[in-house]
């Protein structure tokens, strides 16, 4: 294998032992996404008191990068402020894991990378307009959840 | 060492430019998705040029020079792919956009009129996609129902299981495929054609993994519908063939209206055109039509058993090697009597895409993914697999660059 890394020790042990895994009952925001193309298929389960994140989950089947990907969105996004959470950008997330290469490099594989992030804004913005009834506060996190790939 | 049969990579490979390719850091490629399609020979790709840049016309209409020079052709594509099937009559050649629009076509056209509530359409559970959604849709919509044949843990249809079927006398069409695009199963047609005549039920095969691979021979096989693809046969995409019995196809209403199909149109009503034309409305793909020609003399210069033997002989050498990589499950026959150059794997606890992208990296283009067939993923109870397809130029060295790809794998994932 050649050029940019992408099975790093850290994406292989996260894809094996992945943060946050599991499902919370009754969640404030609950987002399931899904790639047709390679099947990763995610839930996202998170609890926020209404101004920060006290809680997040994912169960679901992926790849190595989805996987790896999920558990650290997850790790980076407790007990954050949902403010912060909103305008969380892919780049922080992808950097995390040295894959900031994969949007040049791979359009197809980006689209693991990202699909928690996408369900992350397509479900904070869906507890703002539906659950709190409040489309300000929401902002424009549904464009930008589908523009992210 | 090398026996007749494995010359044939080396007697056609030059043919193909695309095969030339460096990917990814220079790496040589090794193309093994070619079951998704075939790359093109270099006698397709100057026909096509050739028809551009010397022949441009429409069809079956105007009487200058080109357009009859193109009609011509266009009709001698037909010719030839009656020919290539052994079918006795040019008529009953059907050309579409692919073996898609083909089943559509059928589901449409003679669906609707002869499939109502209380009937049977059976299916199975290794089709793809194109040969159980149409069916969904008539089903749904007539209020019929639809039924499956199911695998065995050899990915072999349960014939028993198709018995039972048309033992309730309602069944009116079984949709199966002669070979699974993803296990690479060769379907007992013969015997399924069999027993569909003697319960009085149509059949569809959908030929497009058998057509490009073996010596299909529809006279012989004596069944009411066959689909294909000429994209996975050297040809260019946008062309696709039913076959169907004259007498069904002149009771069927048309699939679309539009130019060519028709005889005469008046204000409020028309009359069709004759077979084949009537189901052939507008403008057809010429240029790819005509050109699927030299794939055509191209796999006929070769001969279809060669292709089935060379093929026959890469899946033996790749199933033995691949049998021995750490954590690797093969899915499938594993005989290459049942089998056609499609193999389907899986490495426990990698998901398939990581595997295709670590084995991409090393030029070599394998398919993963659900092969748009998720009934059989959710057989197989996998989200989806790899899938390694030969064809006439694959050689053994490019097998076991795959062989050297997948050991990376394991070593990459600790297996």
């Amino acid at each position: 294998m050649s050029g940019d890394p992408i099975y790093t020790e850290m994406i292989i042990e996260y894809s094996r032992n992945p943060s946050n895994f599991g499902k919370i009952e009754d969640p404030q925001i609950h987002r399931h996404d899904s790639n047709p193309l390679c099947g990763d298929s995610i839930d996202l389960y998170v609890n926020t008191d209404g101004t920060k994140i006290t809680e997040v989950k994912f169960d679901g089947k992926g790849c190595a990068i989805c996987m790896a990907c999920t558990s650290v969105l997850t790790e980076m996004i407790q007990n954050k402020n949902l403010d912060e959470v909103k305008n969380f950008q892919k780049d922080e997330l992808l950097a995390e894991l040295g894959l900031e290469h994969l949007i040049k490099t791979s359009p197809v594989r980006i689209k693991c990378a990202l699909l928690s992030l996408k369900a992350l804004k397509y479900g904070i913005y869906s507890y703002f307009v539906e659950k709190m009834n409040d489309t300000e506060a929401a902002g424009n996190l549904k464009e930008e959840a589908a523009s992210l790939y | 060492m090398q026996s007749t049969t494995s010359s044939l990579d080396t007697q056609c490979r030059s043919d193909f430019p695309v095969l030339e390719r460096r990917v990814r850091d220079d790496k040589a490629l090794v193309y093994l998705d070619n079951a998704a399609t075939t790359q093109k020979p270099i006698q397709v790709i100057d026909a096509i040029t050739d028809y551009y840049k010397n022949h441009n016309s429409n069809i079956h209409r105007a009487v200058h020079a080109l357009a009859e020079e193109s009609t011509e052709a266009f009709e001698a594509t037909r010719d030839k792919v009656t020919k290539f099937l052994n079918v006795t009559n040019s008529k009953e050649i059907i050309f579409v956009k692919g073996t898609t629009e083909a089943i559509n076509l059928v589901a449409y056209a003679w669906g609707r009129d002869n499939v109502q509530k209380g009937d049977i359409v059976v299916t199975t559970e290794y089709e793809h996609h194109s040969n159980i959604v149409p069916w969904q849709i008539l089903t749904q919509e007539t209020g019929a129902e639809l039924k499956y044949i199911d695998i065995d843990e050899n990915g072999e249809l349960m014939l028993e299981q198709l018995d039972e079927h048309l033992a309730t006398g309602k069944v009116k069409l079984v949709a199966v495929s002669h070979v699974s695009n993803v296990l690479g199963t060769i379907t007992d047609v013969k015997e399924v054609i069999t027993k569909c005549k003697n319960a009085g039920a149509k059949i569809l095969i959908d030929g497009a993994q058998a057509v490009p691979h073996m010596k299909v021979d529809i006279s012989d096989l004596d069944c009411d519908f066959y689909a294909f693809s000429a994209h996975k046969m050297l040809g260019p995409t946008g062309v696709g063939v039913l076959w169907a019995r004259k007498e069904l196809l002149e009771k069927m209403r048309p699939f679309q209206g539009g130019g060519d199909m028709i005889r005469e149109v008046h204000k409020f009503e028309t009359t069709y055109n004759d077979l084949p034309y009537k189901f052939e409305a507008g403008t057809p793909n010429v240029a790819d039509v005509i050109c699927f020609s030299a794939a055509i003399d191209y796999l006929t210069k070769i001969g279809m058993n060669n292709v089935r033997n060379h093929e026959i002989e890469l899946t033996e050498y790749a199933l033995e090697k691949m049998s021995k990589v750490k954590g690797l499950v093969i899915y499938g026959p594993k005989d290459t009597e049942k089998q056609g150059g499609v193999i389907s794997f899986n490495f426990k606890d990698v998901h398939p895409h990581d595997v295709a992208t670590i084995v991409d990296k090393n030029g070599v283009a394998i398919r993963s993914g659900h092969h748009c067939a998720q009934v059989l993923m959710e057989k197989l109870e996998v989200a989806a697999t790899n899938r390694a397809s030969f064809y006439i130029y694959t050689t053994k060295q490019e097998i076991d660059a795959l062989i050297n790809s997948l050991e990376e794998v394991a070593k990459v994932f600790k297996l």
